[in-house]
């Protein structure tokens, strides 16, 4: 069995963000980046279906981006992915786009279960899941908190509004990690001394056959401030005047 | 433009982030002297069809395939209705569902699609539209190339729409069931039915975070001044990861999306990704017992107490008001 674990390098979550001054892109050259949260989540899910099943399962780790990505790519290695492989590509891909190079790739690899996060913490878009799985005319498991294989059918929770949604559905299929899926390991520290001399396979995105075509066009950017201050009340016959009285809310 | 929306209902009523999405398809209409419909999907759809015609034109899908809310079914039926209609806007509020089918559905479009949208202006003709990045921390301006376009709005970013003393006409399609895929099985849902209102349309939210260590305290304090304030509960991420509270309580980036007319953090520390989903609530609120806690820089009034104590001393005293 083969699992696809397609994923995505952001800027570390806890970082301040600054938009340049003329509102053209952010100015995170010099951040500190991770594998997408949500990523690392759905590549700690597929190593555990790994470490259930007597079966051969091949764990893939994939991205899409620089020559600096091989660094979150081996810390895929380092958590267990058995190979991690970069699709070359120096632009900022939007979602469509970023489907249809993995599409191109999945073709390539024939997975059985393809295992991401159901979305990226800088763009927040919660789209490339669906969208692979609508091109490939697979079925989808979005925002998954527990998941079992049998067989070749797959049982999963889904969170949703309305609580927990169970379904199931054979494979191949398309599984977006939701937070509580798992919580990710930490790689040990032999692990990460062998990642390092393992090598990331690199593919080129025209080897793929994929043309780029945008869809997504970003006018400008900004960041938000808070505009409030905080009115501190000693008590709670305080706070009761402040919400009848300016604020009238009560 | 030639505008569709996706009706999310109860199969009873239309819920109100549809009629948000309606409000914004609205707004598109008008600049662009286009048409706008509605499409319902379902089983047995006769009374929100009825609500849904006084708001515009109506295609139903109505077949036993669709009761449920399935993704690849839904999203293929929603794909031909979009080609078939030639439509060049697919709208839907931004909810679970959404994001689940209506996603699947842009996969199936070509994909120009932007999520989660809290604003929209047209410039020289073309649609801009405002969405949340970063979680929430930054806005990108964008524009979708290509059509048709796909756009699922933030629901408390835009006023409902409001339905008129008319009957709009209703186009009855015609679901080919064997044409239908079926891969996807629903085998459940839980959801436990709340005597409170939704956290997403109520007017005051009280929400509880790490201070509560278990779910009756929460229930007894949070429930307890939720139910004051006919208001609804919500929860930090923190709560729904201890198994105190439900997934569906959780507000935050990946939670759910409110702003409400009031807002009341309770021992919630004020992580950026919690703010994301609160952060434009018009009146916030907070109280925890931790002087530096983040919360206290988007709130309007905080108060440095502890949540056992200063909640049920606000709770008698809204009671002793009202009587």
């Amino acid at each position: 069995m083969k699992i696809i674990v397609p994923t995505k390098r952001v800027v570390d979550p806890d970082q301040k963000i600054r938009a340049s001054a003329d509102g053209s892109r952010f100015e995170i050259d010099h951040l500190p980046f991770v594998i997408n949260p949500f990523d690392a989540i759905a590549l700690e899910e597929a190593v555990r279906i790994r470490e259930q099943h007597s079966s051969d399962v091949e764990v893939v780790a994939v991205g899409i981006g620089v020559p600096e990505y091989e660094e979150q790519l081996r810390s895929a290695i380092a958590v267990g992915a058995d190979r991690a492989v970069r699709i070359a590509c120096d632009q900022e891909l939007d979602p469509w786009n970023i489907s249809c190079v993995l599409k191109a790739f999945v073709d390539q690899e024939s997975p059985d279960l393809v295992v991401m996060g159901k979305q990226a913490v800088d763009d927040d878009s919660n789209q490339v899941g669906q969208f692979l799985a609508a091109q490939l005319g697979w079925p989808q498991a979005t925002f998954a908190s527990h998941v079992e294989l049998s067989e070749s059918n797959l049982h999963i929770h889904r969170e949703t509004d309305a609580g927990i949604e169970v379904v199931s559905m054979p494979m191949p299929a398309i599984i977006t990690a939701d937070l509580r899926l798992n919580e990710p390991r930490y790689a040990s520290l032999p692990s990460i001394m062998r990642a390092r001399k393992k090598k990331i396979e690199e593919v080129e995105i025209e080897t793929l056959g994929v043309k780029i075509e945008p869809r997504v066009q970003v006018l400008s950017v900004r960041t938000e401030q808070s505009s409030r201050t905080c009115t501190r009340v000693d008590n709670v016959d305080q706070l009761l005047e402040c919400l009848r009285g300016e604020a009238e809310v009560l | 433009m030639q505008i569709l929306v996706i009706a999310e209902h109860d199969s009873a009523e239309l819920r109100p982030a549809t009629l948000s999405a309606l409000a914004f398809a609205q707004s598109v209409a008008q600049a662009t002297a286009g048409t706008l419909q509605l499409l319902v999907l379902g089983h047995e759809l006769a009374s929100v069809v009825a609500k849904g015609v006084k708001y515009s034109p109506v295609f139903v899908a109505d077949s036993p395939e669709l009761a449920t809310p399935v993704a690849d079914r839904y999203a293929q039926v929603i794909a031909t209705v979009v080609k078939d209609q030639s439509i060049d806007l697919l709208v839907a509020a931004s909810t679970s569902q959404a994001k689940d089918i209506v996603g699947r559905a842009g996969g199936l479009l070509g994909g120009a699609m932007a999520s989660d949208v809290t604003g929209h202006s047209f410039e020289e003709g073309e649609l801009q539209l405002e969405r949340p990045i970063y979680a929430g921390a930054a806005v990108a301006t964008v524009s979708l190339l290509g059509s048709p376009k796909i756009v699922t709005i933030r629901p408390s970013s835009y006023s409902p729409a409001e339905s008129k003393d008319v009957t709009n006409e209703v186009h009855n399609l015609t679901i080919e069931s064997s044409s239908l895929p079926n891969q996807i099985q629903l085998e459940s849902v839980e959801s436990k039915k709340s005597a409170r209102p939704d956290v997403t349309e109520a007017r005051v939210v009280v929400s509880g975070g790490r201070a509560f260590k278990n779910s009756e305290d929460f229930e007894r304090i949070v429930g307890g001044l939720a139910d004051a304030l006919e208001g609804a509960t919500g929860s930090s991420r923190a709560l729904v990861d201890a198994g105190i509270t439900p997934n569906e309580l959780q507000v935050g980036q990946t939670g759910k999306i409110v702003a409400p007319e009031l807002y009341v953090a309770l021992g919630i520390s004020g992580a950026v990704q919690h703010l994301a989903g609160m952060k434009n609530s018009r009146t916030i609120v907070a109280i925890n017992n931790d002087l530096e806690a983040p919360i206290f820089g988007v709130a309007d009034y905080g108060l440095v107490a502890d949540v056992y104590e200063a909640v049920p001393e606000l709770v008698r005293k809204l009671q002793q008001q009202a009587n």
